[in-house]
């Protein structure tokens, strides 16, 4: 059974924060889930999909974040409670349905989860999503502990069918991927059929039914906001005259620095566990309380901003600060120490920073950014490519997914990407715009996700360029979740039908499309000159297992590859290659045998044919 | 109950993330709380993975620069960096058999001279423990059990309040079962590697 289904409410378990979401699902009776994976969000769904072949939640990964989310639309509007889950900019491919299903609103609760990235660990910007439930006017709930991410995601399900709404929970990564002690609810058995009451002068958006949705959706949000007054989420601790407000894992850093900093008596702190619609009363009964008042929050002034119009109201003239120059910055995320020194330097409190060690005369230390996997498929391909396109003038927009790494020297194929699916489009615009050669790189998952549309656009408008889809036979990145292209039969699971990337390329009317295994890599490079010099849209499927995913099949491992006698140091294979199994011992190159898994192909770029295959032995 | 601050630093696969949860499972048994963070997604494709582990009743999950109380690394040249995250009573354990980034074999940086790591970290920091980590986990039978190796060497400098019996309860209970036998031999020679150190 899975450990998110023990059924003993009382019990503690460690969970990691995207495990307690995930359960405090299930203890709502989540009976429909949808997403798109993205980092930080990706282990919510990975364990409802394992948990939707033991139990009778339905559970899918939709092709992408807007489709996720009108998925759940219909689902929750057929009365089941329905979680839908992604990253931060996720949310923006979910922007459309997102806005207007605010107006229809929902009839069994739909909870929909945005994982904000601060930092950008794994992620092409660090946009606040707090703004989307303003911009969309539904309520949104931000947890400040993994306990609380349960408890959150829990009452969410309930106040959005007390309000008719979706409800937005907003985490952040340091919430997502922190683990902590979590005290079980009691499971709730799911209601699995709904039914849908037909009622079209409310659930047909045209112009007519929406004039009076926007009334009803303002209604909705006055009675959020009477919730956000009440609600034991907007919490105040402490008496103090000094106010601080906060909102998510900034809570903690704060109570950590009121107990360093020794001012329990002396600081006020309201936490926004509610934070659209903000509680106005509450806000302005706490300034009146307080001398001079510091907002601590991630990203953007949000609270900031809001609590200053509100002293405004209130006729209160206290200093209000929080995002300025000598205090904090929008930019990335806060650790304890940064708030601790912020808090004593706008309080006036005596503070001695700790001693910092002397580092000056450590040397640095060699950089060790991320790289593609040893074997890893995309850099077969992206040599390749570079190979054929030798002499060319060209422009390679890449896209998001493992193969973005390309960009890295020494293969430093990469030159442009803003977004999934951006690689097609862009390379529209890149090709049309200038004479140079494009090529553009997608991965399968991504390609579905939002490259079939660049592609139409591309031999519609007769756009001339190659593109490269990337088919490593799953989602690699964010832990190998299956997409349309996924052959499901070999992970054993029946019920779903697998696309053709090549036939999906074919329909869309792209002339010139080639299927290459990139491990051979002399006839891939011939095949890819061929489509280069195609004139109009071509497309090279470059087919070849990712090497993670075919070990977690347990496909049969190659035999690897050594250093024969031959090698002259040419270091070609390290050069132009730059997998990371291999090293210099000495002046000699060296292939770790433990990393290697026998791709074969530095062996075929040798000039001098020194690299061989280890023998098996016996 | 002080607060202990934890950061365990390593190269993507290393295994950082399994010996964080061991050490979590093991606080749980204990009833000390703790709090962990860590670093998942693109970070992983053979980049530096760090978890930090808060023991105690703050309820910040993150370490600041200078703040960690004790430095796990699983790798040499990924102690050195993380040196930064010290104080001067930092107690420093790390593995020393070195796992070079790709970009040395590309010329771009210069791998640290191990003997210069460890007079560094014992120049600024109250303790170093060191030792070749991965040969006692291929002495227990298998590389990937360097975790567990560390984990040992951790628990026997007694600075957690956890007992050497919780962890290897929760080794027993949350490792594969086919490799708890050799994660709690790991376990045990990581122990001996630290006494002989002290």
């Amino acid at each position: 059974m899975h450990k998110l289904l023990t059924d003993e409410p009382g019990a503690t378990l460690l969970l990691l924060g995207n495990e307690a979401i995930a359960r405090g699902a299930l203890e709502a009776g989540v009976a429909f889930a949808t997403t798109y994976p993205g980092t930080p969000s990706s282990e919510i769904s990975l364990n409802l999909f394992q948990i939707s072949r033991q139990s009778e939640l339905y559970f899918e990964y939709s092709t992408n974040e807007k489709v996720a989310l009108e998925v759940a639309a219909g689902a929750a509007n057929a009365g089941l409670r329905t979680f839908c889950m992604m990253k931060h900019v996720g949310l923006n491919v979910a922007a459309d349905p997102l806005m207007t299903l605010a107006y229809v609103g929902v009839r069994g609760g739909l909870v929909i989860l945005s994982a904000d990235d601060p930092a950008m660990f794994s992620s092409q910007n660090e946009q606040d999503n707090r703004y989307y439930a303003k911009m969309a006017g539904l309520p949104m709930l931000e947890p400040s502990s993994v306990q609380e991410a349960m408890e959150m995601v829990r009452a969410a399900f309930d106040l959005s069918e007390q309000l008719q709404e979706p409800v937005i929970v907003r985490t952040t990564t340091r919430i997502n991927h922190s683990s902590g002690f979590v005290r079980l609810g009691e499971l709730k058995k799911p209601v699995t059929r709904g039914y849908f009451k037909k009622d079209p002068m409310n659930y047909v958006t045209v112009p007519a039914v929406s004039r009076k949705l926007h009334v009803k959706l303002l209604a909705n949000l006055e009675k959020a906001a009477a919730v956000s007054e009440q609600s034991a989420f907007n919490q105040s601790i402490g008496q103090g005259a000094w106010g601080v407000v906060c909102n998510g894992v900034s809570l903690n850093y704060v109570q950590d620095a009121v107990q360093e900093l020794g001012v329990t008596d002396r600081i006020r702190i309201l936490r926004m566990g509610m934070s659209n619609p903000m509680p106005a009363e509450r806000v302005k009964t706490f300034l009146r309380e307080c001398e001079k008042v510091l907002v601590v929050e991630e990203g953007e002034p949000f609270m900031e901003e809001a609590v200053k119009a509100l002293a405004q109201e209130a006729g209160l003239t206290l200093p209000i600060n929080g995002k300025r120059a000598d205090l904090f910055s929008r930019l990335y995320e806060f650790d304890p120490a940064l708030v601790r020194r912020v808090m004593a330097k706008y309080f006036g409190l005596p503070y001695q920073e700790k001693a910092k060690l002397d580092l000056s005369n450590v040397p640095e230390v060699p950089a060790r950014p991320p790289n593609l996997c040893a074997g890893c498929s995309h850099r077969a391909t992206f040599y390749a490519i570079k190979k054929a396109a030798e002499g060319l003038d060209t422009v390679y927009p890449n896209d998001i997914g493992c193969y973005t790494l390309g960009f890295l020297p020494p293969l430093s194929m990469g030159d442009f990407l803003i977004c999934m699916g951006s690689s097609v489009s862009s390379a529209c615009g890149l090709s049309r715009a200038t004479d140079q050669k494009v090529i553009g790189f997608i991965g399968d998952s991504t390609f579905f996700h939002s490259g079939i549309t660049g592609l139409v656009n591309a031999v519609y408008n007769n756009h001339n360029f190659t593109l490269v889809i990337l088919d490593n036979g799953t989602t690699a990145m964010t832990g190998h979740q299956p997409h349309p292209g996924v052959d499901m039969a070999a992970l054993k699971m029946d019920g779903y039908n697998r696309i053709s990337i090549e036939a999906v390329v074919r329909a869309v009317g792209v002339s010139h499309v080639t299927v290459i295994e990139p491990f051979k890599v002399k006839k891939s490079i011939a095949a890819i000159k061929e489509a280069l010099a195609h004139k109009g849209v071509s497309v090279i499927i470059s087919q070849e297992i990712c090497t993670l995913y075919a070990r977690s099949l347990k496909h049969p491992k190659q035999r690897p590859f050594r250093i024969s006698d031959r090698c002259k140091n040419h270091r070609e294979c390290i050069s132009a290659l730059g997998c990371p199994a291999f090293s210099l011992e000495g002046d000699k190159v060296r292939i770790d045998a433990n990393a290697c898994v026998g791709c074969a192909v530095c062996a075929q770029i040798c000039p001098e044919n020194a690299i061989v295959r280890v023998k098996a032995e016996g | 109950m002080n607060t202990i601050r934890l950061i365990i630093v390593a190269v993507g696969g290393q295994g950082n993330l399994l010996a964080a949860k061991v050490l979590g499972e093991a606080a749980l048994a204990a009833g000390v709380p703790v709090r962990m963070s860590e670093i998942h997604g693109m970070a992983q494709r053979g980049g530096v993975v760090e978890s930090a582990v808060v023991i105690g009743q703050a309820g910040s999950s993150l370490i600041s620069d200078g703040e960690a109380d004790i430095l796990l690394g699983f790798e040499p040249s990924e102690t050195l960096r993380a040196l930064g995250k010290c104080h001067r009573d930092t107690v420093v354990i790390t593995n020393l058999a070195p796992l070079p980034p790709f970009t040395v074999a590309i010329g771009k940086g210069v791998y640290p001279d191990l003997d210069r790591v460890q007079a560094l970290i014992r120049e600024k920091t109250k303790r170093l423990i060191a030792f070749d980590a991965v040969a006692l986990a291929k002495a227990a039978g298998n590389v990937m059990a360097l975790n567990m190796v560390l984990l040992g060497a951790l628990i026997e400098t007694g600075l957690l309040p956890i007992t050497a019996e919780e962890v290897q309860t929760a080794i027993r209970t949350k490792t594969k079962a086919d490799l708890a036998k050799v994660n709690l031999q790991a376990f045990a020679l990581g122990m001996e590697a630290a006494q002989k150190a002290a």
